[in-house]
């Protein structure tokens, strides 16, 4: 990726229908998008792109490992670091779904939430 | 110092042939050790095999493989019956054309005959196609073999194994044999185990055994065997093993149902240096599907689940080689028919030791020769509902390709020989042999296998040595 | 009672068997209660509903159902936790082991064994990856290769990590996925083939789960050998020409511990072919009216027993259809049955469709869901039969791998309809 170039296209990745966006980068427009989320992304992903962290954690007490997710999406470079937070965290046993395990995960205003049985 | 332990046989390598001589050796009295490389036993040559239990035609007459195949394919029915072994006499047809296909399929059958073998038969046209409407229309004769059958190769090590424990003897894996000691009027294995006799059962490594106690200037080398298997839905498309008339390298490619009801192509017979691995090769796997579509044209090669090869050891005379001196039996060159010959092979070592004063006076007295394992697949529905009243474990499937519940997953890891790894599982219950080769049932059963044998998950082995499934946890929190 | 002499079974009457509890299942069973169906049981094999949902802990699900991204967990709980407040019975546990033509399931579960005579049966056993033997992969066997569902639940549901250098065959969307999920977890992937010259997954994965990491894709490329005797220890690639062989010379060993494989999923028909259904030989699933009605009347089939889907939010619709098509049958036991009134055959560019028939519903549209075999800019779909044109329609973008749906009017289905792309006007 060229920071230079003042339009770029990439596909749109909001929903599984793909659209081609074309930003330009100094304007901050979008075209291609077939609706307002995807004109969202588009901005967001020239500025400052984010992405939803989806993975496991321990559970004290047994070997296996339950599912979570941010709430919503952190900084993109957040990612690898956010992963090795989550390494070493242990949740407590017989967390539910919709648990709020960490708030304002890594500094951000997302929650890491228990998705998983 | 290290303690030394007392047995009256040690048998080094635990194969079919190993396998069957430990129950024989037992029966007759003897303690018994089995020495095992690999990390369970039907590891080599005897896992990766067409599991034909030939009728005996094919061999010269007088040889050992002429004399140990006929006597082993007539012990073949009991013995798999007391061992709970799946054996089916299917019946062979060897198939040519023309009047010289016609003529060789006479010689066989005068070999045949002079071998000792019953029930062969020439048969042509109409009545060929009847016993085998698939066959190719280009093959117009063949020798029917009606003693031939199939079993399933190392279930009946494994059970014979199992059976010979179960008994008394003594097996260990991951042993590989490293020093044999001429001594006291024995030998002294790996330093730490002593006997009066001991049987060189090891298969390819069988002549390095052997030059371990001195017994040097014995050849063999590995012959590799390229196999293709189709799923279950495909077993019946023939009725028979097919082959076509034998050639020196061997008895040729083949199509045939397994003992589990897969169809089997193979094996190619390549002759390869030592120290080469099981690989299956491009061109072997053009090979066998070349042959067997001349043989059966209508082979559905859609049904392909999984290819493999083995190793069969080839001697220097071309006959089985087994010799007894100072208490010490060495096998070479067991190739095919080696499998169909084991259980004469194991009857045989045991009258050489016994006439050489090698074992007990007496056998033993309360040998069981029965080894039960359950199936809840071979019972009628209202048997294994039963059963799974009686212990749940059955009714919860978790191989679902091949209907492998847990229960017979935990017999597998309990019973002797215990299963230690995923392809010991594999061996003893079918679990990952279906159409999703393990896809859906691996991860189930390494949770099985580390809490049967109270192991770490990451310590899990698919087979031998550093086989490991699982790298590490990815969490490292508790 | 079980009578050991005549090895009969306990009968059970049931009204409607559904057979799995995945997305499918489950909102078949739910589509069919809302429509008034009260005697329901779903047999299901796991331990747990959601069929493979559990496992697949992205997000990225539900965009079209619900409005939202839920990851497969969330989206499995949604649709259980409808069930569960209708009061839908759910076995665990249980397995069917045969089905008949005249709708007698034979179930296993650790009580037991049972026999369910069912007046509708609602088929959704789901799908299978294709292993490594369909593949013509030479080389040895050693520990280390998995499908990519496989390292899937080894990862998300146990916490553990099958291997650090990791190769993957494929570029389908659970492949893609599992190249991100391992490289989160400290593996290092690098590389993902593609023996198509095009990428079998969503673009979405694409981008989300490679180029966001710097992994690798090579398409037009396959992996030809796997060495390695107790642990993988490399793959050789090759580039492949236009019929998928590989081009010699072109090989190049990658030093690997791990090769995981996404090559293609495969619908589960053991019991469908069983019960005597047709099947479809593209799809590989039974061949289905446009509610979604196999051969056999009373038995219905959706989500990727039927064929494979991209999105589960289609499973669900099509378990729905399922489900509604089965209240129906139920209230109409005595309907006559009727021969379908068209057949819908796939042409130039169109793989398959489902339905491949169509019956006598009364909704004015009939929805054909298909798939492309090749990738299509600006073309033209069309159907048409023996009395003219029924449609055609500008289409913006099509590509194998995502599923594509059209609309037709029912009352121009008569005689056989093919649907098939024009790429020129």
């Amino acid at each position: 990726m060229n920071n230079n170039e003042t339009i770029r296209r990439f596909p749109c990745t909001v929903c599984p229908m793909g659209c081609e966006l074309t930003v330009d980068v100094d304007k901050l427009t979008v075209t291609g998008n077939g609706c307002p989320r995807g004109a969202a992304y588009g901005v967001a992903e020239v500025t400052h792109p984010t992405r939803t962290l989806t993975t496991t954690v321990a559970l004290r007490g047994c070997d296996r490992v339950v599912a979570v997710r941010t709430d919503k999406p952190i900084p993109k470079e957040l990612l690898l670091p956010a992963m090795d937070f989550v390494r070493d965290y242990v949740a407590p046993e017989n967390v539910q779904p919709g648990a709020v395990l960490v708030k304002g995960f890594m500094g951000t205003d997302a929650n890491l939430v228990v998705t998983g049985k | 110092m290290e303690t030394v332990t007392r047995y009256d046989v040690i048998v080094i390598g635990g194969g079919v042939v190993g396998s069957l001589t430990a129950r024989e050796l037992t029966r007759l009295g003897a303690r018994v050790l089995v020495l095992e490389a690999k990390s369970d036993v039907a590891s080599g040559t005897t896992a990766a095999n067409s599991g034909i239990v030939h009728a005996g035609f094919d061999a010269e007459t007088g040889t050992n493989k002429a004399k140990l195949n006929v006597r082993g394919s007539a012990m073949m029915p009991a013995l798999t019956k007391e061992l709970s072994v799946r054996y089916q006499q299917i019946g062979a047809l060897v198939t040519a054309s023309g009047d010289e296909g016609l003529a060789g399929l006479e010689k066989l059958l005068e070999r045949g005959k002079k071998n000792g073998v019953s029930g062969l038969s020439i048969v042509r046209g109409e009545a060929l196609r009847a016993l085998e409407p698939n066959l190719s229309t280009e093959l117009d004769c063949a020798l029917f073999a009606t003693t031939s059958g199939i079993v399933c190769p190392y279930g009946l090590a494994i059970a014979a194994m199992g059976n010979a424990m179960d008994n008394g003897a003594t097996l260990l894996r991951n042993t590989p044999v490293t020093s044999i000691e001429a001594t006291d009027g024995g030998y002294l294995v790996n330093g730490t185990y002593f006997a009066k006799a001991v049987v060189d059962a090891a298969g390819l490594a069988a002549h390095k055994v052997a030059a371990l106690a001195g017994f040097t200037g014995l050849k063999q080398h590995p012959r590799r065997g390229e196999y293709l298997l189709l799923d279950r839905n495909c077993g019946g498309t023939v009725k028979h093993t097919v082959f076509t008339l034998p050639t020196k390298a061997g008895k040729g490619i083949l199509v045939s149902p397994t003992a589990d009801g897969n169809l089997l192509l193979g094996p190619t017979a390549e002759d390869l240096p030592e120290g080469v691995n099981c690989a299956v090769t491009a061109a072997g796997q053009d090979k066998i599907i070349a042959t067997a579509k001349k043989m059966v044209p209508s082979v559905p090669l859609g049904g392909r689940i999984t290819s493999f090869a083995g190793l069969r050891a080839v001697g220097e005379s071309g006959d089985f080689e087994i010799s007894q001196k100072n208490g010490f039996v060495i096998l070479t060159g067991i190739e095919s028919p080696g499998l169909s010959a084991a259980p004469a092979i194991a009857e045989l070592i045991g009258e050489m030791l016994g006439e050489a004063g090698l074992l007990p006076e007496k056998p033993m007295a309360n040998f069981d020769p029965v080894r039960t394992v359950v199936r809840p697949k071979e019972m009628t529905d209202v048997e294994r509902d039963a059963l799974i009243r009686r212990d749940p474990a059955y009714g919860r499937i978790v191989c679902r390709c091949e209907e492998v519940s847990e229960g017979e997953i935990r017999d597998a890891l309990r019973q002797n020989p215990p299963a230690l790894t995923i392809d010991g599982i594999k061996r003893r219950t079918r679990a990952t042999m279906g159409r999703c080769q393990g896809g859906f049932c691996t991860p189930s059963l390494v949770a099985l296998v580390s809490r049967e044998r109270k192991i770490d998950e990451t310590k899990v082995a698919k087979g031998d040595g550093n086989s490991i499934i699982a790298d590490r946890r990815t969490k490292g929190g508790n | 009672m079980a009578n050991e002499k005549t090895n009969a079974l306990p009968e059970i009457k049931v009204g409607l068997l559904v057979i799995g509890a995945g997305p499918a299942g489950l909102a078949a069973a739910v589509a069919a209660y809302d429509r008034g169906v009260r005697d329901i049981l779903i047999c299901e094999r796991q331990d747990f509903a959601g069929g493979i949902l559990p496992q697949c802990i992205h997000n990225g699900f539900g965009l079209k159902r619900f409005g939202e991204e839920l990851t497969g967990p969330e989206y499995a709980g949604r649709y259980e936790k409808m069930a569960e407040e209708r009061g839908i019975r759910i076995e665990y546990g249980a397995t069917v082991t045969k089905l008949s033509h005249d709708r007698h399931a034979t179930v296993l579960s650790d009580k037991g064994m049972r026999v369910y005579a069912a007046d509708a049966v609602i088929l959704a056993m789901g799908c299978r990856e294709r292993p490594r033997g369909a593949l013509p992969v030479v080389g040895t066997r050693p520990a280390g290769i998995y499908t990519a569902g496989c390292a899937q639940k080894m990862v998300n549901r146990m916490g553990l990590l099958p291997g650090r250098e990791i190769v993957i065959l494929g570029s389908g969307d659970i492949g893609l996925i599992m190249a991100r999920r391992m490289t989160l977890e400290g593996a290092h992937v690098k590389a993902v083939c593609e023996v198509m010259d095009h990428p079998g997954g969503l673009r979405r994965n694409i981008v989300q789960c490679l180029d966001d990491f710097g992994i690798p894709l090579y398409l037009s490329t396959t992996v030809v050998e796997v060495e390695g005797d107790e642990r993988v220890t490399s793959v050789t690639l090759a580039e492949v020409d236009e019929r998928r062989r590989p081009i010699p010379g072109t090989e190049r060993k990658v030093p690997c511990d791990t090769l995981l494989l996404s090559v293609g999923l495969i619908p589960e028909n053991e019991l469908t072919r069983q019960a005597g259904i047709e099947i479809d030989p593209v799809t590989n699933g039974a061949a289905v009216r446009e509610n979604r009605e196999t051969s056999i009347p009373g038995v219905f089939a959706c989500g990727n027993v039927l064929h494979v889907h991209d999105l589960v939010d289609f499973v669900s619709e099509e378990g729905e259809i399922a489900g509604n098509a089965a209240a129906d049958y139920l209230e109409n036991a005595k309907k006559i049955e009727t021969a379908p009134v068209a057949k819908i055959v796939a042409k130039n560019g169109v793989r398959y469709t489902v339905p491949e028939l169509i019956g006598n519903g009364n909704t004015p549209k009939v929805t054909v869901f298909f798939r492309v075999s090749d990738s299509f800019r600006d073309a033209t779909l069309i159907a048409e039969n023996e009395n003219g044109q029924i449609l055609a329609k500008k289409v913006r973008r099509m590509v194998p791998g995502e599923m594509q749906r059209v609309d037709l009017p029912r009352e121009k289905l008569v005689g056989t309809v093919t649907l098939s792309v024009a790429t020129q006007g």
